[in-house]
């Protein structure tokens, strides 16, 4: 089932790139494309086979493990007139990057979860009350604003008006963790404010709607603490959704942090997509999004397993 | 055997485009070793390599000529051209054969020591089959390429050319070590004064000073530098307001306010040869007649454009693309916006108004489109109807420029009147995009191309600027400042380049911690 979505998937990535206004040839040559200089790229690179070809090439070598050449990098070496297979592939070129987006996503994961459901649970325990209100209205209010907004208002306050922060998050190898830390904390407080409303509302909801129950009545009724029936009675009955959202949101830290990633410099997996929709790198974009399809199906897949194993009925079926 | 000196040539003033736009008193400084420069810089992606074909952008082009890798010859700041890895050079009186002494005792990144097979093997990667270099129609002139003692290599070209040595200038013209340039181009190895300690293409590119470097005592002061990939306008500013890099390029103008009000930093503005510009088929109709041409250059407002569009960072143009870097820049007035005289123009090609078609992209130039409109407002004053035509800005320099008979562009210029003259305005040359074919205009440019007599190659120069002025098929109302803010932590001379932005991209050369 997953297979077959990543399969539909890349024939539609595939489609929407080609139906782009001009090439990779077009976009690297910009305005010294000379039709000669065009058409000698568009013959290197194999972008004068139809699409149909290219496509099932492509496949074929995907099937085979091999994500192929990035056609920037295939250029460069057609420049230096060597093929000698000691060209930087399209794994190559992400695999730093996606080293980069996950780090983002798990520091972001860190701070962003214990904070949603914490909240999620505070609101449930004094639910209609102000504080209640003011944090549905404060998440609501950041979950509607565009990002790359939440992200400048961050920078206005955190970095420019306050300079506790910097504002540019170009980690790069070799940097000691604490410095990438910092520099990796804007960027993730800014991906908070999106996620958390979600999951906070989702763990809300899940808890209210158990409140009602009568196994809670009875707890309530031998007189524990709010506090305590909301955690040890009504949470782990309300896990399943909750992490189901959960497992959404991380998806989304993965795959849905390219404003964010521009916005502070942050060399992940997002710039690189965005640098190569530019040129129209179809090699690299068709793997990007492979590899956002493949997250997005195997934290489903992990979010269903986890939902299972945290519902006792499910684990012993009759 | 004739000695050609630019600085020589300057009239005072002539080239002298740095502006005191800042309001900071320019104070004369000595600069001195040591610390580190870190800047946020745009035009990275993350297919940059240390191939100097490639290179097209001011990431690479500071990175590589202006910090690892050496040309023959150099832009300085004054506009004058000075030796690099030659130290002087000569040429026959019919400027057909050049001479060229190269610098002794330099030695590459690597230990190899620089000599003229370096020079050759790195010129030749501009033509050899097949390549797509963006230098190969200034190396693919020369006939021959000679040897004539370890540092002395000899040029012929195929016809006379009085700016050769500036051509050598150009940033494609890297010089990399013979026999390695595979891993030259790999590794960054070239003969500059920084060395490459850390290189991450789209991402950051590292540099460190090398020790006892024939530049000594006149570049070269910072320790260490240090450039950040950084595209977007907003966060470049944000990572200049909060200290996190020292010097950023391209400011956006809706919000200079904001950096102008920051004590620590400084704003730098250079007027150079970028101009933007109207290109419109001449052997086309309507715009094959020379009297529609004119009613189209009166019909245009170019200080409102100016004041509009660049919100004042530039000048008034000509239509000529000679601009204050170049050395021959007439100062000719340029036509100014008269609705009557455009409605006479018309009536003299027996129209009494027109419609024509302007296309115009963002990818043209920011703002090209908000340009285009305000042309057709103020033309439509004089019965001529231009029909704005907003293009899709992928594939704009493939689909609409040089084909749509009129549209939007741009040029960052050229160093040298020949070089934009033969790019843009020569008789069937690839990028005429006027299609721009003057009999006299080409006598001129033939000959002014080969005449070593500065005084008569100005009177020449001149005569094509007034021949675009007053017939030429291409709109130029303006020349774009390069605008750029430094830290107040750095310290740079009283001369900026105003060839290209960040002081000619040699910032990590020519500046220093104040």
């Amino acid at each position: 089932m997953g297979l077959l979505t990543l399969f539909v998937v890349s024939i539609i990535i595939f489609t929407a790139v080609n139906m782009l206004p001009g090439d990779f040839a077009q976009a690297i040559l910009g305005q010294s494309a000379t039709p000669e200089a065009v058409a000698a790229i568009r013959r290197d690179l194999g972008l004068d086979q139809p699409p149909i070809t290219r496509y099932f090439t492509w496949l074929a070598g995907v099937l085979q493990g091999d994500l192929g050449t990035s056609f920037a990098q295939a250029n460069f070496a057609s420049f230096v007139g060597e093929d000698s297979g000691t060209r930087t592939t399209v794994a190559d070129q992400i695999a730093p990057r996606i080293k980069n987006t996950l780090f983002l996503a798990g520091v972001t994961a860190v701070i962003a979860v214990p904070f949603a459901i914490g909240l999620g649970i505070l609101a449930a325990l004094y639910r209609n009350s102000a504080f209640d209100k003011v944090s549905n209205v404060f998440t609501l209010t950041s979950i509607s604003s565009p990002e790359f907004f939440v992200a400048y208002i961050l920078i206005l306050f955190l970095a420019v008006l306050n300079p506790w922060l910097p504002s540019l998050s170009n980690i790069y190898d070799g940097m000691a963790f604490s410095d990438r830390l910092e520099k990796t904390m804007l960027p993730a407080l800014a991906l908070t404010l999106v996620v958390t409303a979600h999951m906070m509302r989702m763990t809300r909801a899940a808890i209210i709607n158990l409140l009602a129950s009568p196994y809670i009545e009875m707890a309530r009724l031998k007189g524990m603490k709010p506090m305590r029936v909301i955690v040890h009675h009504a949470l782990p009955n309300a896990l399943a959704p909750i992490i189901n959202v959960v497992a959404l949101n991380l998806a989304y830290l993965v795959t849905g942090v390219v404003v964010v990633e521009v916005v502070f410099v942050y060399p992940g997996v997002g710039q690189l997509f965005v640098d190569s929709v530019k040129i129209r790198d179809i090699p690299v974009v068709q793997a990007c999004c492979l590899i956002f399809a493949a997250v997005y199906i195997l934290l489903n897949l992990l979010a269903d397993i986890l939902s299972i194993l945290s519902n006792p009925r499910l684990r012993h079926p009759k | 055997m004739t000695r050609i000196s630019r600085r020589g040539l300057l009239k005072s003033g002539a080239a002298a485009g740095v502006l005191a736009a800042t309001g900071f008193p320019v104070r004369a400084q000595t600069a001195k070793r040591g610390g580190r420069l870190v800047a946020g810089l745009s035009g990275a992606n993350t297919s940059d390599s240390w191939d100097g074909r490639t290179h097209s952008d001011l990431f690479m082009n500071a990175s590589a000529q202006g910090a690892v890798f050496d040309s023959l010859t150099e832009v300085a700041a004054d506009g004058s051209l000075i030796g690099e890895l030659a130290t002087d050079w000569e040429a026959t009186p019919d400027a057909k054969v050049w001479t060229f002494n190269l610098r002794k005792g330099v030695t590459f990144h690597n230990g190899k020591s620089f000599g003229a097979d370096d020079v050759i093997e790195s010129l030749q990667m501009h033509v050899a089959e097949g390549a797509k270099s963006g230098a190969q129609p200034l190396v693919a002139p020369i006939t021959e390429m000679k040897k004539i003692t370890e540092h002395q290599v000899q040029f012929t070209l195929e016809a006379g050319n009085a700016d050769f040595p500036y051509l050598m200038s150009d940033y494609h013209l890297l010089i990399y070590p013979a026999g390695q340039i595979e891993e030259a181009i790999a590794q960054g190895i070239g003969t500059g004064i920084y060395r490459v300690k850390s290189f991450d293409p789209g991402v950051r590119f590292v540099g460190e000073r090398v020790e006892n470097h024939y530049k000594d005592g006149r570049a070269g002061w910072f320790d260490e530098i240090e450039y950040i990939a950084i595209n977007d306008n907003t966060a470049r500013m944000n990572a200049l307001l909060t200290g996190q890099v020292d010097a950023i390029n391209r400011i956006d103008f809706k919000t200079e306010a904001l950096l102008k009000a920051n004590p620590n930093v400084r704003i730098q503005e250079v007027t150079g040869n970028q101009h933007f510009t109207f290109p419109m088929l001449t052997d086309l109709a309507p715009f094959n007649d020379v009297n529609v041409r004119k009613a189209l250059k009166y019909g245009i407002n170019r200080q409102e454009m100016l004041d509009k569009i660049l919100m004042g960072h530039g000048r008034v143009a000509a239509d000529s693309p000679i601009g204050p870097a170049n050395q021959y820049m007439a100062e000719l007035d340029p036509i100014p916006y008269d609705p009557d005289q455009a409605k006479f123009y018309l009536k003299q090609a027996g129209l009494d108004s027109i419609n024509v078609d302007l296309s115009a992209s963002s990818a043209a130039f920011e703002g090209a489109v908000d340009a285009a409109q305000l042309y057709q407002a103020s033309a439509a004053r004089a019965g001529v109807n231009i029909n704005v035509v907003q293009e899709p800005a992928d594939g704009y320099w493939s689909n609409v420029w040089l084909k749509k008979p009129w549209c939007a562009c741009y040029w960052s210029g050229r160093a040298t009147e020949d070089w934009m003259f033969t790019s843009a305005y020569a008789a069937g040359a690839p990028w005429n995009d006027s299609h721009w074919d003057h009999p006299r205009f080409q006598e001129l440019l033939i000959t002014a191309r080969a005449e070593l007599d500065s005084g008569k190659r100005r009177d020449q120069y001149t005569e094509m600027q007034m021949i675009l002025r007053d017939e030429g098929g291409v709109i130029i109302p303006m020349f774009a400042n390069w605008v750029q803010a430094v830290s107040n932590k750095i310290a740079t001379p009283e001369n900026v380049g105003n060839l290209w932005q960040m002081d000619n991209s040699r910032l990590a050369e020519r500046w220093w911690n104040a």
